[in-house]
């Protein structure tokens, strides 16, 4: 429902700029341009999206996620106390950060939804806790190691070193992930109301 | 360096799937196929979003947008350019995806501004469809201040791309 809000907004505020800016004829030729823009950046990034999902794969089978998750466990065991005494929900908590830092989209959702239940305080089931607040800020923040669709897109417009912004995407995502837990620690000590 | 850095994680995942005597070549078949799958599930909003974001640079709405945001974006030292990339980076994921392609294609790939937009785009998340789906999932109606501190650590992320854009470059 948002999107079609959205959606119908940009229309509306095109028309309304165009009429007075007098482009009529530039938005009238934008919208064929505008559609087949579409298909043309689907199909160029449409083999990086495919390699990528499969090399994502190929690593949670090598086994990296778990060797991710060992490496992780002393710091979860800190910033989710909880996980001390519910190895399922620090099962669950570390496979949706792996998979997220490997890509894998599609895998990290479920585990981190499970891990959201098993965090629902009983005494309150519709207040998020403050673990709860962390885990979805944590979510929010993307941490990847290769954001693939972001260098198929610079690929397909003739960019000769797509990858070249990995250092940056790296310290900003620690830098994004870091403040926003770090606020998340912070409001929840202020924030006790509610 | 840098240039072996993928290509090293290329063949590290498929050694080390080797070594576990795990079948590499069909784990990548099937992924390839199940990335197949994504890009066909996002083709038809790519193609509404780029409609629209293209309508709207025609119009020459966005230039009037960012000239009027643009002295709070100069203040955080962030592109007034990316405007709308910033405004639709926590609601859509294809329209940011859309947005960003537009971007990188108007000022070139490789420029401060074309490599701006990617780190932004490659750092941050769909911040509200997140919250969304996880707290519509568990049945959370109180969210306390989950989002102020998802969207803090969103700013942080586009603030830090400039950032790093700057000094990387």
């Amino acid at each position: 429902m948002v999107m079609s809000w959205i959606f119908t907004g940009i229309l509306m505020v095109s028309l309304f700029f165009a009429a007075i800016l007098g482009r009529g004829s530039e938005l009238a030729a934008a919208i064929p341009t505008g559609a087949q823009a579409g298909i043309s950046l689907a199909i160029s990034m449409g083999g990086s999206i495919c390699l990528w999902t499969g090399v994502g794969k190929l690593m949670e089978k090598a086994g990296l996620t778990e060797k991710l998750a060992r490496l992780l466990s002393p710091v979860m065991k800190h910033a989710f106390p909880s996980t001390r005494q519910d190895p399922l929900l620090a099962q669950s908590l570390t496979g949706n950060i792996c998979a997220n830092f490997l890509g894998l989209g599609n895998a990290a959702t479920p585990m981190g939804i499970q891990a959201a239940k098993r965090l629902v305080d009983p005494a309150d089931p519709t207040r998020a806790g403050d673990e709860m607040c962390r885990l979805i800020v944590l979510n929010t923040a993307s941490i990847q190691l290769i954001p693939a669709n972001v260098a198929a897109v610079r690929a397909s417009l003739g960019c000769s070193a797509p990858f070249d912004i990995l250092p940056a995407v790296w310290v900003t995502s620690i830098c994004s992930a870091g403040l926003g837990v770090f606020a998340a620690w912070l409001m929840g000590k202020v924030w006790r109301h509610e | 360096m840098s240039d072996y850095v993928v290509p090293a994680i290329l063949l590290g995942a498929s050694l080390l799937a080797l070594y576990r005597k795990e079948n590499s070549y069909d784990i990548l078949l099937g992924g390839a196929a199940e990335g197949m799958r994504l890009l066909v599930s996002i083709v038809p909003a790519l193609v509404l979003l780029l409609t629209a974001v293209t309508m709207l640079n025609a119009s020459g709405a966005m230039e009037v947008i960012s000239s009027v945001i643009a002295p709070a974006f100069r203040f955080f030292g962030i592109p007034p350019e990316t405007a709308l990339l910033v405004l639709v980076r926590p609601i859509s994921g294809s329209a940011a995806l859309a947005v960003g392609a537009d971007l990188m294609a108007q000022y070139g790939v490789d420029s401060q501004i074309g490599r701006t937009v990617a780190v932004m785009l490659g750092s941050t998340e769909t911040t509200f469809y997140t919250i969304s789906v996880y707290f519509g999932a568990a049945g959370i109606h109180k969210t306390r201040y989950t989002v102020p501190a998802a969207l803090l650590a969103d700013f942080t992320g586009f603030f830090m791309a400039c950032l790093t854009v700057r000094l990387f470059f």
